[in-house]
C-alpha cells in the first residue's frame, strides 16, 4: 500500500509562513481513540481553513469525524482515550496544539466558542439562564454578579428572547426548543468570538424554528464578522448559508468546494451520492438513488480509499492506494479555484 | 385474587343487569364472530380502509396526590377526521407536539380515544375488544422511530421478528416459525443467517429493518411509521425508503406516515395532511399540498425547509413565523394557528375554521379546491418560487 496522501494544497496554499492570513487553519489533523477493540482512526489527515466572516460547512455522516475535529479544534476532545498523533490548528497563526492549557483557556469561549447540539443536555438544569449567560463575563471579563446579570439580559435581547428581563432568572426548562438553542447562541456570541462552531445547531428543532435559528446565527454572523464553521449533514441547511464546503468520509476530506460549484458539478462520487439520495421538495422523484452499503467501521477503514467498497466506480486502484486531496481543473486545464477531490476519477466524475 | 375477582365483575355490568346470562354471551359471540369476519374480509385497492372521524384525545392535567382532581386536559389530538385508502401512502405531518404520534398510538389502540370514532373496513376499532380487537391489531402494525431502543437489547433477531406469532399463533404453526423469520429478513434485504445475533451487532439501517421485517410478520394490511427514518444517516435513509416502496407493492400494503421532513413525506406519499395542534390543517394529493397550498401554515411550513440547491437561497422568499407552538393545555380561541399567522383578523380568534374546500374554490377543478381549515384560504406556491 503506497500513500499519496500528502498535505495536500486545496485550499492553501501551503508556502510556509503564511498561516497568519487566515483565521484558522487545521493542517494534516489525525486524532484516535484507544479503545479496548483497537485505536478508532476517528480523523485521519484532515485540512480545513476559515477566514474571518466567511462560512464553511462540514457535511459528513454519523462517524465520519466532522464532530471530533471540531473538538480538537476547541481543545474540548476527552483525553484519553482521545489521542492526538500529529498534526497543526493554526488560530492566527499561532499553533494552538502548541499552547500551554492556560493560553488555550483564555481562547476558548473568548476567540472561539462553540453552540451544541442538543440545547437541553448541554445547559446546566440546576442553574438559571442568567447564571450561566453571565458566567462567561464573571470567567473571563472579572464582572461582578450583578454586572454580569445585566449583560446577560443585553445578550438575549440581542438573540430576540421576548421578555429577557423577566426570563433572565428562568431555568432552561422553561424554554422551548428553539428558544434554548438561542440561549445557547447567546452564550457563544457573549464575548464576540472571531470564530464560531456550530455542530449540528438546528438537527433538534423544528422546520419553522430552525429557519428562525439559522437566520439569527447569519445575521449575527454578517454583524460581527466572525468566521463560522457549520457542521451539518443536512444538504438543504447547507446549501442556505454556506460559502464554501468540505465533505467528509471517514475522518478525511473527500472533496472541497464553493457552495454553488458543489451542487452543480461534485467530483467526488460519495458527493454525488449524497446529492442523488436526498429527496426533493419541489419535484416529485422516482425511485431514491441509494449509495449501497454502509458507512465504515473506524476500528477497521477498508484500505485505500475508504470509500471504495461503496463506490460505483471502483477500481483496483481504489483499493490498493490512497487517493489524496488534489486540485480539480477544467477540462482544458483552468484552475477553480479552492475545489479539490479526493478520487483517483476525479476527472471522470466531474467532467463524465 | 379478591381484587382481580372484583376487577373481573366491574367490567361486566351487563351480567347483573340481566337476568339471563347465557343469552347475553351468545349474542355477544354472534356480533363478534361478525365483527371478525368483517375484519377479514378484503377491500379493493383505492377503497377506503381506515376511516377516521373525530378523533379526540385528551391527556387529564391533575393536581394533588390524594385527592387528585383534574385541573385541565392537554388537548394532544382535538377532533381530527382523514379515510386511509387501500394501496396508498398517506403522509401526516407538522411539527413537534401537534399530535401526529398521538394519533399513531390511537390508530394502534394503544391508547384510548376520549372521542371519535376509527372505522377499519367498518369496525369502529375504539369500541372492539376480545377476538374482533386481537384481528385488527394483527392488521395493523407499526414501524417505530428509534431503532436503537424499539428493539429488546437482549433478544435475538429471531426472537423479536417472531415474537408476533407468539401471539397470533394462527399465522405461523409452530414448526414452521423459524423459517418465516428467514424469509422475513430476506424480504428486506437482511442475510437469513443473522437469525441468532443480537441488535446491537447493527447498524442503525440495519436495525430499521428488523423493525420493518417485524411489522411485516403477521402480513397486514395497514403499517403506521412513526418517524422511520428521521434517525438515519443521509445515505441510510434512501435505502430504507427504498425498501419501504417495494414492499408496498410487494404486500399490497397501506401506510400512514408519520415525519416532520416534509421532501420526505412528499416522496412517499401520495395524499398529506398537515397538523396543527391537534387539528387537521390542511389535507390533499401530494401535488395539491405541495404546489397548490392554501393554508398559511402549510406555506410557512413549506417556506422554511431548505432547499438543498445554492442558486435559489437569494431568490426564495421565505416566510419566518415568530414565536412558537402555543401548548396545547391552552390551546388559542377559534383558529389555532392564528397566533403566529399574519393573515389572522378578528373572525379568526371568534370562529374554528372547518375543515372544507375553500368557498372560493368549491366546484371548481382547480388543484386548489383540496380541504383546508382557514378562513382566508389563498393559494400561493411557496416551493417553486
Amino acid at each position: 500500500m503506497t500513500i499519496t496522501d500528502m498535505p495536500a494544497d486545496v485550499p492553501v496554499p501551503r508556502s510556509g509562513e503564511d498561516h497568519g492570513s487566515k483565521l484558522l487553519d487545521v493542517r494534516d489533523l489525525h486524532v484516535e481513540f484507544h479503545t479496548r477493540d483497537g485505536i478508532a482512526k476517528a480523523v485521519n489527515g484532515v485540512n480545513y481553513s476559515v477566514d474571518a466572516g466567511e462560512t464553511l460547512a462540514v457535511l459528513g455522516e454519523s462517524g465520519s469525524g466532522k464532530s471530533v475535529t471540531a473538538q480538537a479544534i476547541m481543545g474540548i476532545l476527552d483525553m484519553p482515550p482521545g489521542r492526538i498523533p500529529q498534526g497543526e490548528i493554526f488560530f492566527r497563526g499561532q499553533d494552538m496544539l502548541k499552547m500551554s492549557a492556560e493560553e488555550r483557556r483564555k481562547i476558548r469561549g473568548n476567540k472561539i466558542a462553540m453552540i451544541f447540539q442538543d440545547a437541553l443536555s448541554s445547559l446546566n438544569p440546576v442553574l438559571s439562564v442568567g447564571y450561566q449567560l453571565g458566567e462567561m463575563f464573571r470567567v473571563h471579563e472579572g464582572l461582578s454578579r450583578k454586572e454580569a446579570k445585566t449583560k446577560a439580559i443585553e445578550l438575549m435581547d440581542r438573540v430576540r428572547i421576548p421578555a429577557a428581563k423577566e426570563r433572565v432568572s428562568d431555568y432552561p426548562h422553561q424554554f422551548s426548543g428553539g428558544m434554548r438553542q438561542r440561549i445557547m447562541i447567546a452564550m457563544a456570541m457573549a464575548l464576540e468570538p472571531d470564530l464560531i462552531i456550530a455542530d449540528e445547531p438546528t438537527t433538534a428543532l423544528d422546520v419553522t424554528v430552525q429557519a428562525q435559528v439559522m437566520e439569527l446565527l447569519a445575521e449575527l454572523q454578517r454583524e460581527y464578522h466572525m468566521g463560522l464553521i457549520l457542521i451539518t449533514h443536512d444538504l438543504g441547511v447547507v446549501a442556505d448559508v454556506a460559502d464554501k464546503i468540505a465533505v467528509m468520509y471517514a475522518g478525511r476530506i473527500v472533496e472541497t468546494a464553493p457552495v454553488h460549484e458543489l451542487y452543480k458539478r461534485p467530483a467526488h462520487p460519495y458527493t454525488r451520492g449524497l446529492l442523488d439520495s436526498i429527496p426533493r421538495l419541489d419535484r416529485k422523484g422516482q425511485e431514491l438513488y441509494a449509495i449501497k452499503g454502509l458507512p465504515p467501521n473506524l476500528l477497521k477503514i477498508p484500505t485505500g480509499c475508504a470509500f471504495n467498497p461503496r463506490c460505483p466506480k471502483a477500481e483496483d486502484i481504489c483499493r490498493t492506494d490512497v487517493p489524496a486531496l488534489v486540485p480539480v481543473t477544467e477540462q482544458d486545464g483552468t484552475e477553480l479555484p479552492g475545489r479539490g477531490s479526493a478520487c483517483h476519477f476525479w476527472k471522470e466524475t466531474l467532467h463524465g | 385474587m379478591a381484587d382481580a375477582e372484583k376487577n373481573e365483575k366491574a367490567m361486566e355490568p351487563a351480567a347483573d343487569a340481566t337476568p339471563n346470562v347465557t343469552e347475553v354471551e351468545t349474542v355477544e359471540a354472534a356480533t363478534e364472530d361478525a365483527a371478525v369476519a368483517a375484519i377479514e374480509a378484503k377491500v379493493d385497492r383505492g377503497e377506503p380502509i381506515l376511516q377516521v372521524r373525530n378523533l379526540v384525545k385528551h391527556f387529564p392535567l391533575t393536581q394533588g396526590i390524594l385527592i387528585k382532581r383534574q385541573i385541565g386536559a392537554v388537548k394532544a389530538v382535538d377532533g381530527i377526521s382523514f379515510d386511509l385508502y387501500q394501496g396508498e401512502t398517506l403522509g401526516i405531518v407538522g411539527e413537534s407536539g401537534c399530535g401526529k404520534s398521538t394519533v399513531a398510538k390511537l390508530l394502534m389502540t394503544l391508547e384510548t380515544a376520549t372521542a371519535g370514532e376509527v372505522f377499519y373496513k367498518g369496525q369502529d376499532i375504539t369500541r372492539l375488544s376480545g377476538r374482533a380487537l386481537r384481528a385488527v391489531r394483527r392488521n395493523i402494525q407499526m414501524v417505530f422511530q428509534d431503532p436503537y431502543t424499539s428493539l429488546n437489547p437482549r433478544m435475538t433477531v429471531g426472537d423479536i421478528i417472531g415474537e408476533p406469532f407468539e401471539i397470533h399463533p394462527e399465522v405461523a404453526p409452530k414448526g414452521d416459525r423459524r423459517r418465516k423469520v428467514q424469509d422475513l429478513l430476506d424480504v428486506v434485504g437482511l442475510n437469513p443467517e443473522y437469525i441468532n445475533r443480537y441488535p446491537h451487532q447493527f447498524s442503525g439501517g440495519q436495525r430499521q429493518r428488523i423493525g420493518i421485517a417485524r411489522g411485516l410478520a403477521l402480513n397486514p394490511e395497514i403499517i403506521i411509521c412513526d418517524e422511520p427514518v428521521s434517525a438515519l444517516d443521509v445515505s441510510v435513509q434512501a435505502q430504507v425508503i427504498n425498501l419501504m416502496e417495494g414492499l408496498q407493492d410487494e404486500f399490497n400494503l397501506s401506510y400512514i406516515f408519520i415525519a416532520h421532513d416534509l421532501s420526505i413525506v412528499r416522496h412517499i406519499s401520495d395524499r398529506v395532511g398537515v397538523m396543527y395542534l391537534g387539528k387537521m390543517a390542511e389535507i390533499g394529493s401530494d401535488t395539491e399540498i405541495y404546489d397548490h397550498p392554501t393554508h398559511p401554515y402549510t406555506q410557512a411550513l413549506l417556506s422554511a425547509v431548505p432547499v438543498p440547491d445554492p442558486e435559489s437561497r437569494e431568490g426564495r422568499e421565505r416566510i419566518i413565523l415568530t414565536g412558537d407552538v402555543p401548548s396545547p393545555a391552552n390551546p388559542p380561541s377559534g383558529c389555532r394557528f392564528r397566533t403566529r399567522c399574519w393573515k389572522a383578523q378578528d373572525k379568526c380568534a371568534k370562529e374554528i375554521p372547518l375543515l372544507a374546500i375553500p368557498e372560493r374554490f368549491a366546484g371548481t377543478d382547480s388543484p386548489a379546491a383540496h380541504e383546508s381549515a382557514c378562513h382566508f384560504a389563498e393559494e400561493k406556491d411557496v416551493v417553486h418560487a
